[in-house]
């Protein structure tokens, strides 16, 4: 007889399922995997030495990069640990703006999420489903920041302006015309909160619309149920955070155990799961979205009946207004030294975490005084979560494996830095 | 959080000369533990019920090199105009081949380490000092917190740490063959090798950098006064 040998197969970094660059080594027994040895790091780029290169404010741009998907939670954990070393109180204003925008961050996140992790596992529909509100929000990003993604928009001190006045509308065009305009327009006629009002009140609709294609599904449910279960031990033990602890039955929640920004006083539940399997942890990440949507809602409310400075006025932090800067001098030198030289962060060290929609996206600061980091250590949930791979699908076949990188909601922007 | 005000202390009574120091700083608390109590530390603060630190949330290597210095000259104003740059070796300003030499300083190399409890919802950092710079060493908490595993093969990757009693120690974010170890404040920040797709050799080839050198914002430490009279004055009303 024919002796039978364990093989090892490479998984990625170029295939649809690896969600960027995953190089997975896979040993197999038939179609059971026997060992993963996951090699990242094809998307480093040395962020964290890039930051300490630079003067504080010019590396915010830099952590709209690491997790691609969740970009505002990003700049949250850095500028709060910059904030924590300098000791400035962020005006209430921005604190519920950065509150808002963590929120839609999050659905954003989870609608990228729910959306490739369908397609990994074989439902092509939930990934248009998802892009058409991802595209909504993302015009939300646009509408504050000019850019739809990276938007730099956090600032140490508070946010870089006040949300503007006017939704942006589309122009007519030979594609947008007539009824199809009027239909794209009907939500921007006012601010851009109006907008995210209609958006609110329209979304869980929405959100049913996924779990009519996906939670009741046979195939769905074939694929998920059972499948990748994370004990509560290991859960703990391997670092992991956010839907992932959560779906394992924790209730951990940053937003409500150590509450920054606003999130003290919105009202909202945290979903927990009860098997820790991939199915769980999709209902989880649905739930959150629809409670995402209740805490932008109030949000909404609160920033429209209170305006207000949305960042601190300490010029040696944030910039002076322009109109300032065309009569006083002092305003002007201001401007220019923050822009050159930037501001030095008294000597000391820091630890910042958010609830990404990850899981805990954490900032460690090191700083000796200067006006750059002396080290910048940026805490990746999907780092821990990727390292208990090799754990979690021993004796799993290998269309789990994907079902798992899916349910692992791996974005290499963050885990290779 | 429960009494982060005693934290501190709390640790230093039942840890005893095992936490060399204890600080705490907006609510934070941060102990040092020599290398060789190392694991025995980090067993108690998972182990015991009054700690619980079940979680360990991240691990990272610092280099201390260069630590407190500057590149531009704040205390004495010249006449010169431009003068005030002082010569610097930041990262920046160096390319592989004329990377600093013999830069052995005491205490260079820290692991810090991060942990949360859940059941106390407590955070606390844990920082351990390398004794030999060489070849900085440092015992593996593998065995503690199985999380630490991939944290620690990037602290070794990129400030080259060794994890005494690692099982797979080996680099995890830097490219397959690469020389170095790229956080370390004596690396060069333009790095060493760029590769390319050589359409001769119909291959990728590695090449030494060719972009050069340079720092647009110089590195600054001014004395400021403001934030110590914020944080006296913070202090002061939290009392």
């Amino acid at each position: 007889m024919e002796e039978i040998r364990n093989y090892t197969m490479n998984f990625g970094p170029q295939h649809p399922a690896a969600h960027g660059v995953l190089r997975l080594v896979l040993e197999m027994d038939g179609e059971t995997v026997v060992r993963a040895d996951p090699h990242i790091g094809l998307l480093h780029r040395g962020t964290e030495k890039l930051a300490e290169s630079k003067p504080y404010n010019q590396s915010i741009g830099y952590m709209d990069r690491l997790d691609y998907v969740s970009m505002m939670c990003n700049e949250h954990a850095y500028v709060r640990a910059i904030e924590n070393l300098l000791g400035v109180e962020v005006p209430e204003r921005a604190q519920w703006i950065r509150t808002m925008f963590d929120e839609i961050t999050r659905i954003l996140n989870h609608l990228m999420w729910i959306g490739s992790n369908a397609l990994d596992l074989g439902a092509m529909a939930v990934f248009l489903y998802a892009f058409r509100e991802r595209e909504e929000l993302m015009d939300c990003y646009e509408a504050v920041s000019g850019a739809r993604m990276h938007a730099t928009y956090y600032r140490p001190g508070g946010v870089y302006r006040d949300l503007p006045v006017q939704m942006p509308k589309y122009k007519e065009s030979r594609w947008h015309k007539g009824s199809d305009l009027k239909r794209f327009n009907q939500w921007r006629e006012g601010s851009m909160l109006d907008y995210l009002e209609s958006f609110c009140a329209d979304f869980p609709s929405k959100v049913d619309e996924y779990e009519e294609l996906l939670t009741g599904n046979r195939i769905w449910k074939q694929r998920t149920v059972d499948i990748g279960v994370v004990p509560p031990d290991l859960a703990r033990a391997w670092g992991m955070t956010g839907p992932m602890l959560r779906g394992s039955g924790i209730a951990w929640d940053l937003r409500k155990k150590q509450p920054y920004a606003k999130y003290a006083e919105v009202d909202f539940d945290i979903p927990v799961g009860v098997n820790g399997d991939c199915y769980d942890r999709y209902l989880v990440r649905v739930e959150e979205m629809r409670q995402s949507n209740r805490i932008i809602q109030q949000c909404v409310a609160w920033l429209k009946a209170n305006p207000g400075p949305v960042i601190v006025q300490n010029y040696k932090v944030a910039p002076p207004k322009r109109e300032e800067m065309k009569d006083d001098m002092e305003a002007l030198i201001h401007h220019f030294k923050l822009f050159t030289e930037g501001y030095c962060v008294p000597a000391g060290e820091t630890y910042a975490a958010v609830e990404a929609p990850k899981g805990e996206f954490g900032c460690y600061l090191v700083s000796d005084g200067a006006n750059k980091p002396f080290r910048c250590k940026l805490r990746a949930p999907g780092f821990a979560h990727l390292s208990s791979m090799d754990t979690v699908v021993r004796g799993h076949m290998l269309a789990d494996v994907v079902a798992m990188i899916g349910t692992y909601d791996v974005v290499f922007g963050e885990i290779d830095r | 959080m429960s009494e982060p005000a005693s934290l501190a202390r709390r640790l230093e009574v039942q840890l005893g000369s095992k936490v060399v120091s204890s600080v705490e700083r907006n609510g934070e608390t941060t102990i040092e533990v020599l290398p060789e109590n190392w694991i025995s530390v980090a067993q108690t603060l998972r182990d015991d019920p009054a700690w619980q630190f079940e979680q360990c949330i991240d691990v990272c290597g610092v280099d201390y090199l260069s630590y407190g210095q500057t590149e531009w000259d704040t205390t004495d104003v010249s006449s010169e105009g431009f003068s005030r740059g002082v010569e610097g070796k930041g990262a920046g300003r160096f390319s592989w081949a004329e990377r600093p030499r013999n830069t052995n300083i005491p205490r260079r190399f820290a692991v810090v380490v991060h942990l949360l409890s859940i059941a106390h919802n407590q955070r606390l950092r844990m920082r351990a000092f390398c004794e030999d710079d060489d070849v900085p060493t440092v015992p593996s908490l593998v065995e503690v917190w199985p999380a630490v595993n991939w944290f620690e093969r990037e602290a070794f990757d990129l400030f080259g740490i060794v994890f005494e009693g690692h099982p797979d120690l080996r680099r995890i974010l830097t490219d397959y063959g690469f020389v170095g170890h790229a956080f370390r404040k004596d690396f060069p920040l333009i790095g060493n090798v760029e590769v390319r797709y050589d359409p001769e050799k119909k291959r990728v080839v590695y090449e030494p950098v060719s972009i050069e050198p340079r720092v647009l914002v110089p590195r600054t430490i001014r004395d400021d006064s403001r934030y110590e009279q914020s944080r006296a004055e913070r202090e002061a009303g939290a009392k």
